[in-house]
């Protein structure tokens, strides 16, 4: 008894001391868990175990609707009231356009952009004249500042580098005595240069108030977003029109180039944006990465030179630049004493993808551009991990981020003029707001100089997003007839056209005639009767321009455009109506015509000859894309459109040069058809346009007029005619669709 | 220590009601070997009690087990957060690292319960159940780690979800109390609900030092872009009503404002809307007779008549989410789990996540002022587009609204694309619903470039044994005059190429080609055909009708001219 009596105490003893252990083991931990003595837990206690479980049950939810909010709100002082506070207290560096911007302006007249008069003796670098005339050039342009959304000053301040020549002095004054200048209110401000040595400011000298910045080299810190514009730093030189293609000619797969990273600069042995440069000679290689600085330059290099400027000065000058530019994948792109520098657009244009290492600098256009697709962004603090990050980047994105330069160079960067209208349209979308680019828009091809959101906002009703949303365009057309002479009689090729053209399958509710004639319009039972409707419309200046005037009557993708004496049959408009299907984006028709480069004269000529190319396919019997109608008359300017109008010619031509300049591509001819006009000539009164010895002297001058406006020649070349499949095959005809098209 | 008192005091208690030997033996034995076993199993789970790693079922952890922390008066407190601060200047990229998988390192701190000197919590809600599951899905993801030495970036256990439940001050100092603080450095918080009355600041009041707020309701004064990151406010609807997803289209209402706080002049300005466009408009509002509480958050009233809440969303094309006293709204995932455009009136919010979504693609925002113009504005928007809207609304909720986790989860990815940004997901991925994703055509060849003759091209002929027939291939080929280089794929196991120099050319060329002709082989080709287009899934492969050839192919013309004058003669 006694012995077992010992047992159960010295069991229930043991256990005791378990649970004590136990429980008093909590206890250890929690008193050392106190505040003073931090620091000790954060060497152990969070280390071992500190994994992260979901706690079961018993939380309290949050509430997103307190009623306090709601109950206090309506006590609140009026949104009015607080709309119109916010002007007086974000101005300045917090600037927003919806606190220093007044949109008012904008309401009545629509964006329009007001450029200061020049004054006598003022002096202006080019790259400022080409700016505002870029600006002066644009559909945006106003002579009266009464009607001016943006106000754009006269006064150079582009160069704001106290120790440049180009420095303007007195500035200050001067802005201040405009009588327009109201505190910089629907101001912008263009600058590429601000600061000087040693410390490179991104003042810019002078009070701007309210006024916008588009401004080179602006850091992330001082960018007020959607407010300022970023852009690119362009040399004097830089082309104010047109600007030059990229470098790309053709996809080479795999991708890689002779070299993988190169770098050819100055480096800055003192002061700001020297680290990284100084830096750069770690990662050289000599082979396949080739990073080369020069101490050589400024006046007295030699005073600051360190130990390695020999050998890197010597090294930098075994190589060319230009050589190293094009045989690249990778370029890098770091800081100078700005952030930004040429390099980044060389870099571009030759299809070298930037790396970019300069940090905080917001890079050019970052409000509308993802960089991430066509530039590799790195962080100037892991400059010894790029050459691994770049070797990383797989074979298929290289050739996606070259490609993208190539299109963002020609989009955006390739003239001042692109780079100023490429600010004014981010501004106009912010003014707009509601109708406003998409970023698919603006990251995509064509790119949003080309895509005016003011047509629809919707990418369905462009030609150049179906394969991207995985949509077809609407499998219908509207026929328009462009009618110049008077309707006398039933056989006149008109209602033989008309006919054709209602019996194709594909032909929607509407053909649509334009009555461009000086008679009046013939009664309704004269035209022929037609499975569907017939709209006529008389154009109300009767000007050549109106036949691509983007009326509200076409309720098709696709537009047939027809001259009035065109002969074709059903089945050429069916067949190529299939083929526009396929390249919705292209003027798809039959009559070809070709443009060449007249060296004896030095101009372009026209030629209507058949020759083993063409560049151009008339309107006079064409499918295009509805949205070409509408950008036709608001992309292009005023003076080609009275041009066209007063010589009543070249219309067509000048319809080809748009969408080439758009797609970059050729048009497409289809199938064999040389015969398209109707041989009446001399048979009949009227006097064809087409007849007149002045018309085809007229197109040659046509052609180098609108080459002028748009900088370089868009046409292009092709070879490429598409048949139907078995066209002219040695099969049974009956085994073909098309056979009426042989059979003319 | 009072625990094992108890116990000590009850073996004696026992030994009055022992009435054999037997009785005592077994009822010692048996309490020994339970004292042991449940002995053996607290001293299991004990060094876990926080973070246990046990079965889950058997998991009785609450939050009231974390360990208290009493934060002194003079304890220290963050500075306020740095307008100024950007990826580059208040982040440690160090700590990130170079690693293959370019996936940040994200690491929790565990739950502590923080009060003041005199033991009042720093919260009065502690762990929400939102933050609760915010902070298991980032532990349940690819970023968690549990090693806080190879964290790139720290997320506090400490919910600030709700700035209304705080105490500012306390909060502050327990942020900088967390043994990683370092002035905020890499330090995530998370926020829905920021400022108070009677201002409502647009960003969480709380001074952080440097930290990285992902803030609902941020503005474009607040918002630091590139650091930052604006989150939705999430709603808890999102969990408790099931919207089953409706096809794009028209819908009964044109517009719908179901919001129950909008400010007396708005509703005033949504009234005259009313008047003038009559049925398309729906203008709802609380329920006067219905109690306050959650059952009113599921109703809302015009005139008398009740409508559920979130249903009836379903029934408009666009639906209006105004500012409250905060510019974000947690209607707005309420509006985009419909499937309803939502109609964005708060000026200068920065809309969730628009550092990588395209709003303009599923929403329309329209500034204050132009409230009248709503109906003018919307009506001028294509049907196709408005469709397009509705169906990339829906995809937005279901990808970054509809939990905690979505919006958790976004917000890390967001982070690592700025951090690898050579490796960040493109805007197809963020904003294309898979149904775009898979009927979209993106060509890896998508500049329109005409490529120059000079480089000409490489001929890759493929043959099996049939010398005779590769020969004339090859003699006919080699004629071209941009022929670059001709490679021939020896695809015979059996038998090695010949050797040597051959002359190409055509033997006799009489061997026709017996092949396509064979019935069998046409079979076998057809079920290929379908074999493939199941594998995909769809069949790819697209008809068209027409066919190149050069531009004057069969004109009547002198041949002699032509640049291609042979195609078709054979």
């Amino acid at each position: 008894m006694q012995a077992k009596k010992r047992y159960l105490i010295l069991f229930s003893a043991g256990a005791c001391l378990i649970l004590l252990f136990c429980f008093g083991g909590i206890q250890v931990p929690l008193s050392r868990r106190g505040p003073t003595r931090r620091d000790d837990r954060s060497l152990t206690g969070y280390r071992s175990g500190a994994q992260w479980r979901r706690f079961p049950g018993v939380v309290q939810p949050f509430s997103p609707w307190d009623q306090e909010e709601s109950d206090g709100y309506n006590g609140h002082i009026s949104p009015r009231q607080k709309r119109d506070a916010i002007t007086g207290v974000y101005s300045g560096k917090r600037c927003r356009m919806e606190s220093c911007f007044d949109f008012s302006l904008c309401e009545r007249n629509g964006f329009k952009v007001y450029v200061y008069p020049q004054q006598k003796g003022e002096k202006m670098s080019e790259s400022y004249q080409n700016i505002l005339s870029s600006i002066e050039g644009s559909r945006f342009y106003t002579s009266d500042p009464g009607q001016a959304c943006l106000f754009v000053l006269s006064l150079d301040t582009l160069d704001r580098d106290q120790l440049s020549p180009q420095y303007v002095h007195n500035l200050k004054a001067k802005i201040q005595s405009l009588p327009l200048w109201n505190g910089g209110k629907n101001h912008i401000i263009f600058n590429l240069y601000s600061g000087t040595w040693p410390d490179y400011t991104e003042d810019l000298g002078f009070d701007i108030g309210f006024a916008m910045l588009a401004k080179a080299s602006i850091s992330t810190e001082n960018f007020r977003p959607n407010f300022d514009v970023s852009i690119p730093l362009f040399s004097k030189d830089h082309p104010r029109t047109g600007g030059e293609r990229g470098y790309l000619k053709h996809n080479s797969i795999p991708p890689f180039r002779k070299y993988m990273l190169v770098f050819k600069g100055k480096r800055y042995l003192t002061g700001i944006g020297s680290d990284t440069r100084n830096a750069l000679y770690h990662v050289h290689n000599s082979e396949d990465v080739v990073l080369l600085t020069t101490c050589k330059h400024g006046k007295d290099w030699q005073k600051h030179k360190d130990a390695r400027c020999d050998k890197d000065n010597a090294e930098y000058d075994k190589y060319d630049y230009r050589e190293m530019l094009y045989n690249s994948t990778f370029c890098l792109v770091p800081r100078g004493r700005r952030l930004g520098s040429f390099r980044f657009l060389e870099a571009l244009q030759a299809a070298c993808v930037p790396v970019m290492l300069s940090n905080g600098w917001e890079l050019p256009f970052s409000e509308i551009i993802n960089w991430n697709t066509a530039a590799v962004i790195g962080d100037e603090r892991l400059l010894l991990q790029i050459p691994s990050t770049v070797r990383s980047i797989h074979q298929d994105k290289i050739l996606s981020l070259r490609q993208q330069t190539q299109f963002l160079w020609e989009a955006y960067f390739n003239s001042v003029e692109r780079i100023v209208l490429t600010t004014l349209e981010i501004i106009q979308d912010r003014v707009l707001q509601h109708p406003s680019r998409s970023s698919l828009m603006w990251n995509s091809l064509p790119g949003g100089l080309f895509t005016l959101p003011q047509y629809s906002t919707y990418l369905g009703d462009f030609p150049f997003y179906y394969a991207k949303l995985g949509i077809k365009p609407y499998s219908k057309f509207t026929a328009i007839i462009h009618v110049v002479t008077p309707l006398v009689s039933q056989s006149q090729p008109i209602i033989k056209l008309l006919v054709a053209v209602a019996k194709s399958q594909y032909c929607a509710q509407v053909i649509q005639i334009l009555w461009n004639c000086d008679k009046p319009l013939p009664a309704k039972h004269r035209w022929p009767a037609t499975s569907v409707p017939v709209i006529v419309i008389e154009g109300e200046s009767k000007v050549m321009s109106s036949r691509f005037l983007p009326y509200d009557t076409i309720p098709t993708d696709a537009v047939l455009s027809l001259d009035e004496d065109t002969v074709l049959s059903t089945t050429e408009v069916d067949f190529a109506f299939t083929v526009w299907q396929s390249f919705p984006d292209r003027i798809v028709g039959y009559p070809a015509r070709s443009h060449f480069w007249d060296s004896n004269k030095e101009r372009w000529g026209y030629t209507s000859k058949w020759t083993n190319d063409y560049s151009m396919v008339l309107t006079g019997a064409a499918i295009y894309h509805r949205y070409y109608h509408y950008l036709y008359t608001t992309y292009l300017p005023t003076s080609l459109k009275t041009m066209v109008d007063q010589i009543s010619n070249c219309e067509d031509i000048l319809m080809n040069f748009l969408v080439s300049s758009v797609t970059k591509l050729p048009p497409i001819k289809v199938t064999q058809k040389k015969q398209y006009k109707e041989t009446m000539m001399g048979q009949t009164s009227r006097a064809s346009r087409w007849a007149d010895p002045d018309h085809f002297a007229q197109r040659q001058t046509c052609m180098n007029k609108f080459a002028s406006w748009f900088g370089s020649m868009p046409l292009v070349h092709s070879q490429m005619r598409l048949d139907p499949v078995l066209f002219k095959d040695q099969v049974s005809i009956l085994r073909k669709k098309y056979r009426d098209i042989e059979r003319l | 220590m009072c625990a094992s008192g108890k116990y000590s005091s009850r073996g004696p208690a026992l030994i009055p009601r022992m009435k054999t030997r037997h009785r005592i033996y077994y009822i010692t034995l048996f309490s020994v070997v339970l004292l042991g076993l449940i002995a053996t199993g607290m001293f299991q789970f004990w060094p876990h009690s926080i973070e246990s790693t046990a079965d889950w079922t058997l998991d009785k952890r609450s939050v009231h087990d974390a360990p208290l922390v009493r934060l002194p008066v003079s304890s220290p407190i963050p500075e306020r957060g740095d307008l100024s601060c950007r990826m580059h200047t208040c982040f440690d990229v160090y700590r990130c690292g170079y690693n293959p998988k370019n996936r940040i390192k994200v690491y929790i701190y565990p739950l502590q319960r923080f009060v003041d000197e005199v033991g009042v919590p720093i919260s009065s809600t502690g762990l929400s159940r939102e933050y609760n599951d915010l902070l298991s899905a980032i532990s349940d993801s690819d970023f968690y780690t549990d090693d806080v030495t190879r964290a790139c970036l720290f997320v506090p256990s400490i919910d600030v979800l709700n700035q209304n439940s705080l105490r500012i001050r306390e909060t502050a100092q327990a942020l900088a109390m967390l043994p990683r603080w370092d002035k905020g450095m890499n330090h995530l918080l998370f926020n829905m609900l920021p400022g108070g009355p009677p201002d409502y600041n647009t960003a969480l009041d709380v001074p952080r030092d440097r930290a990285l707020l992902a803030g609902g309701g941020f503005s474009t004064w607040t918002y630091r872009q590139g650091y930052d990151v604006s989150i939705p406010v999430y709603s808890p609807l999102s969990a408790d009503v099931e919207l089953p997803e409706r096809q794009p289209g028209p819908r009964r209402y044109f517009i719908l404002s179901s919001q129950t706080a909008i400010h007396r002049e708005y509703r005033a300005e949504l009234e005259r809307l009313k008047e003038e466009n009559g049925e398309a408009l729906l203008l709802l509002d609380k329920c006067s007779n219905l109690s306050q509480g959650a059952a009113s958050a599921r109703k809302r009233c015009y005139k008398g008549q009740v409508y559920d809440y979130p249903q009836i969303l379903q029934e408009s094309s666009f639906c209006v989410v105004l500012r409250g006293a905060r510019l974000g709204q947690a209607a707005l995932s309420d509006v985009l789990q419909a499937g309803c455009v939502p109609v964005i009136l708060a000026d200068s919010y920065i809309l969730p996540f628009s550092e990588v979504l395209d709003w303009k693609r599923a929403s329309v925002v329209i500034p204050e002022e132009k409230l009248s113009e709503m109906y003018t504005i919307l009506k001028s928007i294509p049907h196709r587009q408005v469709e397009e809207m509705q169906r990339q609304a829906r995809w937005f909720w279901e990808a970054y609204f509809s939990s905690m986790k979505a919006i958790g989860l976004t917000t890390l990815q967001i982070i690592n694309d700025r951090i690898y940004p050579y490796a960040s997901r493109t805007y197809e991925q963020w904003n294309n619903p898979p149904v775009v994703k898979w009927s979209s055509v993106n060509s890896p060849l998508f500049l329109p470039l005409i490529p120059p003759r000079a480089p000409g091209f490489t001929a890759v002929v493929l043959t099996y044994d049939r010398i005779e027939s590769l020969f004339r291939v090859i003699t006919e080929i080699s004629k071209v005059p941009s022929l670059a280089k001709l490679l021939v794929v020896w695809n015979n196991q059996n038998k090695s190429p010949p050797e040597g120099e051959k002359k190409f050319k055509c033997p006799e060329c009489t061997a026709i080609d017996g092949l396509s002709l064979d019935q069998t082989h046409m079979v076998e080709r057809s079920e290929c055909i379908n074999k493939f287009a199941s594998v995909f899934g769809t069949m790819p492969l697209k008809v068209v009708e027409h066919r190149a050839d050069p531009v004057l192919y069969k004109d009547d013309f002198p041949e002699k001219l032509k640049s291609f004058p042979n195609i078709g003669s054979l």
